[in-house]
């Protein structure tokens, strides 16, 4: 997966997608993660 | 059996005996390096003017020493008095990691006299080093005052004791202020090498993942003392100390689990805004894998598990793997990773004196650590100041 960008608009606008989609994912995956480490606490 | 068997036989126990030939060789090789110089000593060049004397004795020594502001700042900042027990010995091990990276850094520079004289002979306050420098001699002097009531405990010097006391939560913001300068700009130290320092690890980001990643290895170094500290000063320990013990420990390995999922995240998204994902297929790219899934990945799952079962034994492990990780780290930014494009007859491998000099240093740490716990109020209350938490 090699891309070729011919201007920096391409650039950014191909890391920065990535950049957004890791960021939202993250956000979705730390709620499910918090909800395994401290699911079994009683209060 | 006699007194003199009965001192004789506690004098040369096989602690006492290998710490007596390393500290015996260290004198050694200290006498050479300050009298023959870097060349005598070491395999230091242009090309690799850093060595593992700043790579690990600086870098990881900073890194692991965290423990002292994650815990001081977890129990008076955020209120986590339960785990009051684990401020002292996180401390003492904070400090003396602090002051044995100072001792290390005289190795490097040469000239100690010449320690202060970044502070008032230098060309400008815009420097990378001149900041961590600044930092550091600071954060030593605050994790100093933050030891010295156990110290003053121990002499008697009541009033002192109580004043100091009295700083405890300025010296805490203090020290979470400066840990959060110096952490991150060891790791900005190598904003200055992108074409030296492999794509891989290099990244704008570099001060970010140095600083999420020390509260991570703050909380594992914590967790790892308290493990090998267990067996050896068990008899040193009160009954509340061993009681918050556990609870220490799940509430630890939350929090380091928690922290490295995220510092996985932060590392993906160095990779992805610099556009990297080709690289991932490489060799380093491999190697580079290697350390973000086997010792920050993994830990942080094994750490999550741990919590959950209530598995001391692993959670014990996964703060031993971690620190592996967060020195493998630090080691990959300084010394594996940098210089990468270098035939390999022109990379850096340190020569056995440098071994030799960490070595004495880290017996030295040791050493100062058990004289410390063996003879200060560390693992418990001293009798006159119980109830003051």
């Amino acid at each position: 997966m090699h891309q070729i960008f011919y201007t920096l608009q391409d650039f950014m606008l191909y890391t920065k997608g990535w950049a957004y989609i890791l960021m939202g994912t993250s956000l979705v995956v730390f709620v499910a993660y918090w909800k395994f480490l401290f699911g079994r606490d009683k209060d | 059996m006699t007194t003199e068997a009965i001192s004789k036989k506690s004098l040369f126990t096989p602690f006492n005996v290998i710490a007596g030939l390393i500290l015996a060789l260290g004198a050694v090789l200290t006498v050479w390096r300050f009298t023959q110089g870097l060349g005598a000593v070491t395999n230091l060049d242009n090309n690799n003017p850093w060595g593992i004397w700043i790579g690990f004795d600086l870098l990881c020594g900073v890194a692991l020493a965290a423990g002292g502001y994650v815990t001081s700042s977890a129990v008076y900042l955020f209120g986590m008095k339960k785990h009051h027990a684990a401020v002292r010995p996180a401390i003492l091990t904070a400090f003396l990691g602090y002051l044995f990276v100072v001792v290390a850094l005289n190795y490097d520079l040469g000239r100690p006299l010449r320690l202060p004289y970044p502070f008032v002979v230098q060309s400008g306050t815009t420097s990378m080093l001149f900041e961590v420098g600044l930092c550091v001699a600071l954060y030593l002097t605050v994790l100093f005052l933050e030891f010295s009531p156990a110290a003053l405990e121990w002499l008697g010097y009541k009033r002192l004791r109580n004043t100091i006391h009295k700083c405890t939560i300025a010296l805490t913001i203090f020290g979470v202020v400066l840990s959060t300068l110096h952490q991150s700009s060891l790791g900005a130290l190598y904003l200055i090498a992108p074409s030296k320092l492999h794509p891989l690890w290099y990244s704008t980001y570099l001060p970010t993942f140095f600083f999420v990643s020390s509260a991570a290895a703050g909380m594992s170094m914590v967790m790892l003392e308290g493990w090998l500290s267990h067996k050896p000063f068990h008899n040193v320990m009160s009954d509340e100390y061993l009681g918050q013990h556990d609870d220490l420990y799940y509430g630890f390995a939350k929090g380091a689990s928690w922290v490295l999922l995220g510092y996985v995240f932060i590392k993906v998204i160095g990779v992805a805004v610099d556009n990297e994902w080709s690289m991932l297929a490489s060799g380093w790219g491999q190697w580079f894998l290697f350390e973000l899934l086997g010792f920050a990945l993994l830990p942080s799952l094994l750490y999550a598990i741990g919590a959950r079962e209530r598995n001391l034994k692993l959670i014990r492990w996964t703060a031993l793997l971690t620190v592996v990780g967060i020195v493998l780290n630090r080691l990959n930014v300084s010394l594996i990773a940098f210089n990468y494009h270098l035939p390999s007859e022109m990379r850096y491998f340190p020569s056995w004196q440098e071994v030799g000099v960490t070595l004495f240093v880290c017996t030295m740490l040791v050493v100062t650590f058990k004289f410390i716990v063996t003879r200060m109020p560390i693992f418990y209350d001293h009798p006159e100041y119980k109830d003051e938490h």
